[in-house]
């Protein structure tokens, strides 16, 4: 299947939250672009109609952070495993972040990335340029030629920038040429050590803890450095409702700040650590009950507008170890939609709202600096397009997994709604054959 | 999913103990019960029972001991166990070999039951979690979590002088926040009904959320040792005593340490313990770990028939499995 080929989605429920569609409703593709919605064009043939009788047909999703492991720890995970896992969950563009092997410090790095990704095709990769080079959090990067080799964003990974000097000086630099910094929220010296929430479950586990402070005292160091500078940030990760109320206040003051958070914050808390479970070992670390519910309704009001996967797939050994020992993060790509179908489910949010935060919230993040305009359904936009089925029940599992790492917490669990088809540029890059939920094989790569 | 659970196999009897956390009552009594049998055959001439005898037991300690494994050792051999000294701090790790390598490693030596120290709080608890189901894992000590062998000893000890456990007041003063002897005296006293428990120290050693273990947070010893049946000193590591959680070992003395004077408004037959070995001048004066309420060297000696117990109850609820695996001997 190519990109020159007719694609119709036909009888499936459209939503499209950024021109407010929610409405059964035909898609037209041709040469890799929405061509219609509604009734096909004039003399419109086809080469392939998708039967999308009860099933959601949204823009494909965008994902502000996954890790793809490549290059540099190729055992865990490759551009080309990771981008079929985004496939196969409805995820068409993905941030990843600058701390591979080499970082992601030079615009040489940074077309090696686009590169692998445009040769498996799966999904469009964006790689986040480093804001310092080597990470090291005192020498600012090349910001101009790294966004002229497809960074529209830049980042420090988790890796912090302890200087406030440094900071101020990379996001006036950014801002010269309207790039956004990606900022983990996470004081380094307040973090440093730290495995889990300073709470309850760190004090009677005896895990080195890392306080809400760590949180608050960046963002707050974070916006007052935006606010003198003008310059954009955006929270790559919040965890706290300390961090969430500071950003919302930010925002009402018009500092050009926004934020996202990792699903799995939304469903996890410190209690979850009992056993010492090595898979909910994540940075930011699982916080209270309290916080996930502010984080909840801060999604739910859009101070919070992203939700991100911050897909981090380690090898079996990065998990066997005693828990401080262990090193952070989840596979998440395949529960980034599950989870957020399950908020719907929950009530807190309707599904539209849910796959905006999935697609128009990321997408304005990346803004301009990524050309496109991807994240939405409109005619001569990239037919970039998820289709799922929202009533399909399925088990997490090592079988079911597409990508390498299957390092999450939710394996063994059951979700409900499951992709279907994934559209990439009209070119469909996953399909599920049948009930087996046995993955399409990965498309041929196209030679150009 | 519950740190206690693994511990006990399905018909509720001792398999691991890797936290006093989540041990009933009676179970702990019972392991007490089990000491206190224990007490004559450290006493006796011929100090040897042949409880485990054809059992391979391994310290594995990753972090450097004197006290626990030289006890956890006699109480081996006093059960005529044969025991492997490990020291894996200055061995393996350093050629890069993991955790879980060496235990895989041990356990194609046919090792029954593994007691295990560790910097890295959860250690042993991944040990159990990994090690073959035969084999059983004993703590020694695992990062901050727990020590739960050194609280069932403090509790042993406290039961030898005190009788029981309902109308006491217990003071812990010192380091809360990076002792894992603290955790385990906590939990125990409370699961066998401690009337009260204080902590003290200054807030920068005291976790915020102290009073979730089920403790009272004072700030000021004299307020925090009256009328208290039995105060328990804790270690303060050299590491602490300057930079940003103190300002000075002197400072903490002059707050903090027990003298004679301060110790006076405790109960009159109050006992102090300290779990060794003790910075003198700085957590007590000599004057107090000398005294006559002083029971701290009794600690050690109630320490190899505690482990012993402790050991013993592991091994048999292995042997009640029957005799599948290799090496198995029922004694």
């Amino acid at each position: 299947m190519h990109e020159g080929m007719k694609i119709s989605i036909r009888n499936g429920r459209l939503i499209d939250p950024a021109s407010g569609i929610d409405r059964e409703a035909d898609l037209h593709c041709a040469e890799g672009k929405v061509v219609a919605i509604g009734a096909a064009p004039a003399g419109f043939q086809p080469d392939r109609t998708l039967d999308a009788r009860g099933l959601v047909v949204c823009p494909g999703l965008v994902d502000l952070s996954a890790r793809l492991r490549e290059p540099g720890d190729e055992q865990k995970a490759t551009i080309a495993s990771e981008t079929r896992a985004a496939a196969a969950a409805g995820i068409t563009t993905l941030c990843c972040p600058p701390d591979t092997n080499p970082i992601i410090d030079t615009p040489a790095v940074a077309q090696l990335v686009h590169q692998i990704a445009a040769r498996h095709g799966l999904a469009r990769v964006l790689p986040a340029g480093a804001i310092t080079r080597g990470l090291d959090g005192s020498q600012i990067t090349e910001m101009a030629a790294l966004k002229e080799a497809g960074c529209p964003v830049l980042s420090q990974g988790d890796r912090p920038i302890r200087s406030a000097q440094v900071l101020l000086r990379a996001l006036e630099y950014a801002s010269t040429f309207s790039l956004t910094l990606f900022l983990q929220p996470l004081d380094a010296d307040l973090s440093e050590g730290g495995c889990a929430h300073q709470g309850a479950v760190s004090t009677r586990l005896g895990l080195p803890g890392i306080p809400e402070a760590a949180e608050t005292v960046a963002v707050a160091r974070a916006l007052a450095l935006a606010e003198q500078t003008g310059a954009r940030i955006h929270f790559r990760g919040l965890s706290t409702a300390r961090g969430a109320e500071l950003l919302v206040e930010a925002r009402r003051r018009s500092i050009l700040a926004s934020g996202d958070c990792a699903i799995h914050q939304l469903f996890l808390t410190e209690d979850d650590l009992h056993g010492f479970n090595s898979n909910c070992h994540l940075l930011p670390p699982l916080r209270t009950a309290a916080d996930r519910q502010s984080l909840r309704m801060a999604v739910a009001e859009g101070a919070i507008q992203a939700l991100c996967s911050d897909h981090q797939p380690h090898d079996a050994d990065a998990k066997q170890a005693p828990f401080p020992e262990t090193i952070p993060g989840i596979s998440a790509l395949e529960t980034l939609l599950p989870l957020a179908l399950r908020l719907v489910a929950e009530g807190v949010l309707d599904l539209p709202t849910a796959i905006a935060r999935l697609t128009t919230g990321p997408a304005e993040v990346l803004g301009s600096g990524s050309g496109s305009g991807f994240g939405r359904l409109k005619p001569g936009r990239s037919a970039d397009v998820c289709v799922f089925d929202p009533a399909e029940t399925w088990v997490l599992s090592p079988e079911t997994l597409v990508s390498h790492g299957h390092n999450t917490p939710f394996l063994g669990m059951e979700f409900q709604g499951r992709v279907r088809w994934t559209l990439l540029g009209g070119r469909m890059v996953f399909e599920r054959s049948g009930t087996t939920g046995a993955a399409a094989a990965p498309p041929r790569h196209q030679s150009n | 999913m519950n740190t206690a659970n693994i511990q006990l196999d399905d018909a509720g009897h001792l398999k691991h103990l890797l936290t006093v956390e989540g041990l009933s009552r009676e179970l702990l009594t019972a392991i007490l019960d089990q000491a206190e049998g224990f007490t004559g055959v450290t006493q006796q001439a011929v100090k040897k029972v042949p409880l485990c005898r054809g059992k391979v037991i391994a310290n594995l300690f990753f972090e450097t001991s004197t006290r626990t494994r030289t006890t956890f050792e006699l109480a081996a051999k006093r059960l005529s166990a044969d025991v492997l000294n490990l020291n894996i701090a200055a061995s393996s790790t350093s050629k890069g070999e993991t955790l879980l390598d060496t235990l895989h490693n041990l356990e194609a030596m046919h090792v029954d039951m593994f007691v295990v120290r560790h910097a890295a709080s959860g250690a042993a608890h991944f040990i159990a979690e990994q090690a073959a189901p035969h084999v059983s894992v004993i703590n020694a000590g695992d990062g901050r979590h727990a020590h739960p062998t050194q609280g069932l000893l403090d509790m042993f000890t406290i039961r030898r002088h005190k009788g029981g456990f309902e109308h006491l007041r217990v003071a812990i003063v010192g380091d809360i926040l990076h002792s894992r002897v603290a955790r385990s005296q906590i939990a125990a006293l409370n699961t066998l009904g401690a009337a009260e428990i204080r902590v003290i120290g200054p807030r920068t050693l005291i976790p915020d959320a102290a009073e979730s273990l089920g403790v009272r947070v004072c700030h000021d010893l004299r307020e925090g040792v009256r009328d208290a049946d039995v105060v328990i000193m804790l270690r303060l590591q050299r590491e602490r005593m300057s930079g940003a959680l103190l300002p000075s070992a002197h400072e903490y003395y002059q707050l903090y340490g027990l003298t004679e004077e301060r110790l006076s408004t405790a109960r009159p037959d109050a006992i102090v313990m300290h779990p060794g070995p003790i910075n003198r001048g700085v957590e007590m004066d000599s004057q107090v770990a000398d005294g006559p309420r002083s029971v701290i060297l009794e600690q050690v000696s109630n320490g190899i028939a505690v482990r012993m117990a402790v050991i013993a109850m592991c091994i048999g609820t292995q042997n009640l499995r029957g005799p599948g695996g290799e090496g198995t001997y029922d004694a």
